[in-house]
């Protein structure tokens, strides 16, 4: 479009589209949404079979929590009619911001319903086939009955990561630093660290826990084969995500401009002080935000551990599952890792957005 | 014998030769300004003398100490030398009393309470005192090059390195930065500089240097080299220079 022709439309002002069409699609998915709930809460009510009394008032309020989105769907007509009354007196602003709100209340309408519709979705996956999903995975007699148990593994699960994050926090500094020797003489340990951390980032953490696990101690390798199932979990852990670690202590370094390294080494600070004073203080606010995303991976590996015969969240509800011929207490385990993991998530997204606040601030 | 022998000074970077044999001597107590083109190699030979990069051939002499080839103190070197940078590089996490003190405290040894003393006492000569504690974000361009220069001063070098340190400051920022200098000339201050202020070469050095391509093209006493250059390259760059007003 030419530049003319733009402004020759801008002279004559184009007033507001309708927002009737959105608000009819509104209420279409709307409609839609309350036929799938309605279907599945009816099956809930055939298989609950009147055992929770509870029933009848839990479907009450489900029900009025389905008419919300009506409420902007309404307002959505309401301001449509006013665009059009506004276009009649030649109110043209009246009648744009009437258009506008109004097709800001179909979207809400539309927002919601749409969320509906996939809770509802779910709702038939859980009770479809007689309720079979579930009898499978959500018999609350057997999560009370695995609860305790699963927890008590959950423990070892706890003490895996945190013994495993804390040799990994120190072997991945020395491996990123081997990485990063200068020179000729640094190149034997720089090229050992780069084959150690290519080694095990390629080898699924199973594999490492199974070798470890059964290697060394077939192997009767001195000290090492005496130590606990545990402690050979904690080892292999460490030695998979130390490679991972590495990397992130090594993108951290370097991060920081090498001018910082000039400045320092001009006024006579050695590598090594360079490093300690000047380097790694402002390396280390960066890495923690990918730091504490692979503490959360290493975390989720610990439900492997259980192939070296540890007894852990994941082997107890194992356990416990196969005595039942049900999955409701695996799911527990899924539930435990949930509400472990969530905190660190939502921590690592404030740190990032906080980091990225700073970085727009020309702070960093 | 000079304070700092430049002899016959060879550097490249990959194939690329950007040092071919310069050759400057340095009385003690004298300025020495290095003019040029950018990409004449005047950065890159100031950081060589600082050892912060390796020269291929040729040698360095420091007060009588060799300090190029295998087995010098490199360390040792860079204490006696100071050097401020371009772009300040002031350590953003300490605050301006720790950047200054952190080499006297780590490397020279100095008591902490002397060595706040020391960079109180320098802050104050250049009007910076009030913002000892502040953390060098919150300071101007000409702010933190004023505290770059008391952090190099701090370790009471021999020699000063500076590397068009107000090339990144505004205009108006300029003249106190380069008050500063001026009066380290002043104090008897050995210093070998780059410079694209010419008016400043002019008026602080002794010695003047026209840097092209890696090689010293001409140098003389600053009147020679303003009023009256004998090449035809010195000529045509301080033809640009003045038509962009900056002598
Ligand atoms: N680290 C490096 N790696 C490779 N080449 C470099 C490096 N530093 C500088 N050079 C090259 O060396 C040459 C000289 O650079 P130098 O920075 O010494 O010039 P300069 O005279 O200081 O210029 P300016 O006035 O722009 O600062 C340039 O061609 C540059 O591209
Ligand atoms: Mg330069």
């Amino acid at each position: 479009m030419s530049i003319s022709t733009r402004m020759a439309k801008a002279g004559t002002p184009t007033p507001p589209r309708r927002v009737f069409g959105l608000s009819i699609l509104a209420l279409g998915v709307w409609a839609l949404t309350a036929y799938v709930f309605w279907t599945g809460l009816y099956q809930v009510h055939l298989i609950n079979q009147a055992k929770t009394p509870m029933m009848p008032l839990i479907i009450g309020v489900i029900g009025l929590v389905m008419l919300y989105p009506l409420l902007p769907w309404a307002r959505s007509l309401a301001l449509n009619a006013g665009r059009t009354r506004a276009l009649a007196a030649s109110d043209l602003r009246g009648a744009r911001a009437s258009a506008s709100s109004g097709r800001d209340s179909a979207l809400t309408s539309l927002g919601f319903s749409a969320g509906f519709l996939v809770v509802a979705a779910l709702l038939h996956f859980v009770t479809t086939n007689d309720a079979a999903v579930t009898k499978t995975f959500l018999r609350a007699d057997f999560i009370a009955q695995s609860w305790s148990k699963v927890a008590e593994g959950f423990w070892i699960n706890v003490q895996v990561a945190i013994g495993a994050e804390i040799i990994v926090l120190i072997a991945g500094l020395g491996i990123a630093i081997m990485r990063m020797l200068p020179g000729r003489p640094g190149r034997p340990l720089r090229w050992l660290a780069t084959v150690y951390v290519d080694v095990f980032r390629a080898i699924p953490s199973i594999i490492v826990l199974y070798l470890v696990g059964f290697g060394l101690t077939i192997a009767k390798v001195p000290i090492v084969s005496d130590l606990s199932p545990t402690m050979l979990a904690i080892i292999a852990l460490a030695l998979t995500y130390t490679g991972y670690v590495a990397e992130v202590y090594r993108a951290g370094l370097e991060s920081i401009h090498p001018s910082q390294w000039s400045a320092a080494r001009s006024l006579g600070l050695s590598y090594g002080q360079t490093l300690r004073k000047v380097i790694v203080p402002q390396a280390t606010r960066r890495m923690v935000p990918p730091l504490l995303n692979d503490f959360i991976g290493l975390q989720k590996d610990t439900a492997l551990i259980s192939i070296m015969g540890v007894i852990d969240s994941f082997m107890q509800a194992r356990l416990i599952s196969s005595s039942v011929f049900n999955l409701s207490p695996v799911l527990v385990v899924a539930v435990v890792f949930i509400i472990a993991t969530i905190p660190q998530a939502r921590f690592v997204d404030r740190l990032m957005a906080k980091d990225a606040a700073k970085l727009k601030a020309g702070a960093l | 014998m000079p304070f700092l022998e430049i002899t016959d000074v060879h550097k490249s970077y990959g194939t690329n030769p950007v040092l071919k044999g310069i050759t400057i001597d340095v009385e003690a107590h004298e300025v020495v300004c290095l003019i040029g083109a950018s990409g004449s190699g005047k950065s890159t030979l100031l950081k060589c003398i600082n050892a912060l990069e390796p020269i291929d051939s040729g040698e360095i002499v420091l007060d009588g100490d060799p300090i190029t080839g295998v087995g010098v103190d490199v360390n040792r070197l860079r204490r006696n030398i100071g050097m401020v940078f371009q772009s300040y590089n002031l350590f953003p996490h300490m605050t301006v009393l720790e950047n200054i003190t952190l080499a006297p405290i780590l490397v020279g040894g100095v008591a902490k309470e002397a060595a706040e003393a020391h960079a109180i006492e320098l802050l104050t000569q250049v009007g910076m005192e009030a913002k000892a504690t502040a953390h060098p974000d919150s300071l101007s361009g000409g702010q933190q090059q004023r505290v770059a220069i008391v952090r190099a001063m701090a370790m009471r070098p021999q020699a000063l390195l500076l590397d068009e340190i107000t090339a990144a400051l505004d205009p108006e920022l300029v003249g106190d930065v380069l008050e500063i200098v001026r009066e380290l000339a002043a104090d008897g201050m050995t210093m070998l500089l780059a410079t694209h202020e010419m008016g400043f070469a002019k008026e602080v050095a002794s010695q003047v240097c026209f840097l092209h391509q890696g090689q010293i093209l001409e140098r003389g006493t600053p009147e020679q080299i303003f009023t009256d250059p004998q090449e035809e390259r010195t000529r045509q760059f301080l033809h640009r220079v003045l038509a962009s007003g900056r002598l």
